[in-house]
């Protein structure tokens, strides 16, 4: 009975895993292709033609792109990821420090997000049309299109010179830089306190604009679903318009929500690269920063990796939700 | 009631563009021609440098948004800024749109192997954040604003793509593109005169935001310092020139980010409203639907 539905599960694991191949030999086509190696940048500026070979040699640079690629692919499908040619550390150890920290900011925020936007925008589509309805059409709209980084930097001037400018309490005056204060010496309490003012301002950046593209979403697909026929019936039964938001309507609006947290996840990575940036979060975004600058090709396509294969993944999970909350897909 | 909301963003996104445009074409001449707070020559730094918006410089220049920490006029830096960040916006994301309506047109005309190969293409190009793609790209082979903008055309086409290539294949089995294929029309008549024009209505929606899109991510690398490069004015590099500033003189970064945000709903509001006028004309088209 349940055979279609595994079957169907697994081609699409399938399709995901092909498509993570195909994602990292192309990172891996165009980091090489580019002009520049890690040699180059690794040598001292005298170093002669055969210093430098060596040097490639010794980082395995050497050889021709095809011969690069099966020994990369060969040790990757041993699990083996290399080592970082600019920090000299294991790849997975410069990722297991990293990955933490932007899980958390980009969990949190997408949380945050959904928290805020779906009520916003379920607000908005029982008063389709109204005056209210169009103000918050204006504000998600603006703030959607805020650059993070710029938003940012909005933040940072309002949290520090405005916040002194008008004499604001001690706990509005956020820190802007780094997880943890350096001269903090605090554990326990003081120290999540500490952490959780860090990161603040980072997750005000990520969720502002999320929760207002989540809100824009909600209340078009919550739009549509009130136009069906069986919520015209079930305001002429006179269900109050409680139940049948929440009974007729939202139920409706899951499946695409859903798609669309899928959808969002490459934009909160984007949005993370410049937070981690400019807020000095030692994150994804900022390693990507580093090894791409220093052409560091183990790192960078050890990120791309995790970078799609957060993407991908989310959208099979996406795939699979779908499968439970709404039975029609479950028939095709 | 939905109409005229409709035409009401329409207007204004049209109305905010074309103000954009115009400023951008029209106000660094008349800049030069009024002989004020010029946004390129550097002068008497001291004197005119981090002046306030509103404010005027030790020669009695005014300055409606002050002026930068070299005594540029951040209102003249802004608009020749907006000449580089819309082109790019413009140009990248029409060329993101033909190179997405050619492929999503032969995708579905062709079908089979042809179809796969660029599915399977775009599927792993949109698996990569484009940022990270972005970033990798002009890092490695050198920012510019060339680079830029190809990079924006080869990362943007995907949606545009699957768009055209799903209204192509509803299309082509209406009976009046069977009966042209039936009474010979040439291929390419068939797919240029009858199919594609009534194959991009989704298309255009995403190709206009698209602009936004690509507007955003320009700023975005220039901001990293990997897109276009100083001296030469982006709204982007604005931003980043202005970060050293922030605390002293929040208008040099806070200026140019209200551009870039004005320009982005611009953009959202036609697209939004192109997308509720295709979704009216779909309904209207099927009576079953009441309301």
């Amino acid at each position: 009975m349940h055979h279609p539905r595994v079957h169907r599960i697994l081609s699409r694991t399938l399709d995901a895993l092909l498509l993570l191949w195909l994602v990292t030999s192309l990172t891996f086509v165009l980091v090489h292709l580019a002009p520049g190696d890690a040699a180059s940048l690794l040598v001292s500026p005298t170093a002669t033609a055969q210093e430098l070979a060596q040097r490639r040699a010794e980082l395995g640079l050497d050889g021709s792109l095809v011969t690069q690629y099966g020994r990369w692919i060969a040790s990757v499908l041993q699990g083996e990821l290399g080592n970082s040619l600019a920090l000299s550390r294991p790849v997975t150890a410069v990722i297991a420090d990293a990955l933490p920290l932007s899980l958390a900011l980009g969990g949190v925020s997408l949380t945050l997000s959904f928290l805020v936007g779906v009520p916003i925008g379920a607000w908005q589509s029982a008063r389709e049309g109204t005056r209210a309805d169009t103000v918050c059409t204006v504000l998600t709209t603006t703030l959607y299109a805020a650059p993070s980084f710029w938003l940012a930097l909005a933040l940072i001037a309002i949290a520090t010179t405005g916040a002194a400018a008008l004499n604001a309490p001690e706990w509005m005056r956020l820190p802007a830089f780094g997880v943890r204060d350096p001269a903090a010496l605090g554990t326990g309490f003081d120290a999540v306190r500490d952490v959780v003012r860090h990161a603040a301002l980072p997750l005000l950046v990520l969720t502002i604009p999320g929760a207002a593209g989540v809100a824009r979403y909600a209340r078009q697909t919550m739009i549509e679903a009130r136009r069906a026929p069986h919520v015209a019936t079930a305001h002429a039964r006179g269900i109050p318009e409680r139940r049948v938001s929440s009974r007729y309507v939202l139920r409706n609006a899951w499946p695409p929500l859903l798609v669309l947290l899928g959808l969002m996840l490459p934009g909160i990575v984007a949005g993370s690269v410049f937070v981690e940036q400019v807020f000095a979060w030692p994150g994804l975004g900022r390693a990507m920063m580093t090894s791409i600058a220093s052409r560091d090709y183990p790192v960078v396509l050890a990120l791309t990796m995790v970078y799609s294969a957060t993407v991908i993944g989310a959208n099979l999970l996406a795939d699979v939700a779908l499968l439970r909350v709404d039975p029609r897909r479950r028939a095709e | 009631m939905k109409r005229r909301q409709g035409d009401a963003r329409l207007l204004w996104g049209t109305a905010i563009l074309i103000a954009l445009i115009v400023c951008a074409l029209v106000a660094p001449a008349l800049g030069n021609i009024l002989g004020h707070a010029s946004p390129t020559d550097i002068g008497d730094v001291l004197a005119t440098r981090l002046v306030r918006p509103l404010g005027t410089d030790g020669s009695g220049t005014l300055h409606w948004l002050g002026t930068d920490a070299f005594g540029r006029d951040v209102l003249g830096r802004l608009w020749l800024g907006a000449r580089i960040s819309l082109g790019v916006g413009v140009v990248g994301a029409s060329l993101a749109g033909v190179l997405g309506i050619a492929l999503g047109l032969i995708a579905a005309w062709r079908g089979g192997p042809t179809d796969r190969i660029i599915l399977a293409i775009s599927d792993a190009l949109l698996a990569i954040p484009r940022l990270v793609l972005l970033l990798v790209v002009a890092t490695l082979w050198g920012p510019g604003l060339i680079t830029v903008v190809v990079i924006l055309a080869l990362t943007g086409w995907m949606s545009v793509a699957r768009l055209v290539r799903a209204d192509v294949l509803g299309v082509r089995t209406l009976p009046y593109v069977e009966a042209a294929e039936a009474i010979g029309v040439p291929t390419r008549n068939l797919l240029f005169r009858h199919i594609l024009p009534n194959a991009l209505g989704s298309a255009r929606v995403a190709i206009t935001l698209g602009i936004g899109n690509a507007m955003l991510l320009e700023s975005g690398l220039s901001f990293l310092g990997l897109g276009v490069q100083p001296p030469t004015p982006s709204w982007g590099n604005m931003i980043s020139g202005g970060r050293d500033w922030l605390l002293i003189a929040p208008w040099i970064a806070l200026s140019p980010g209200v551009a870039l945000i004005l320009t982005v709903v611009a953009c959202t509001l036609i697209g939004d409203a192109l997308t509720s006028r295709a979704d009216a004309r779909a309904t209207s088209q099927r009576p079953a639907a009441a309301t």
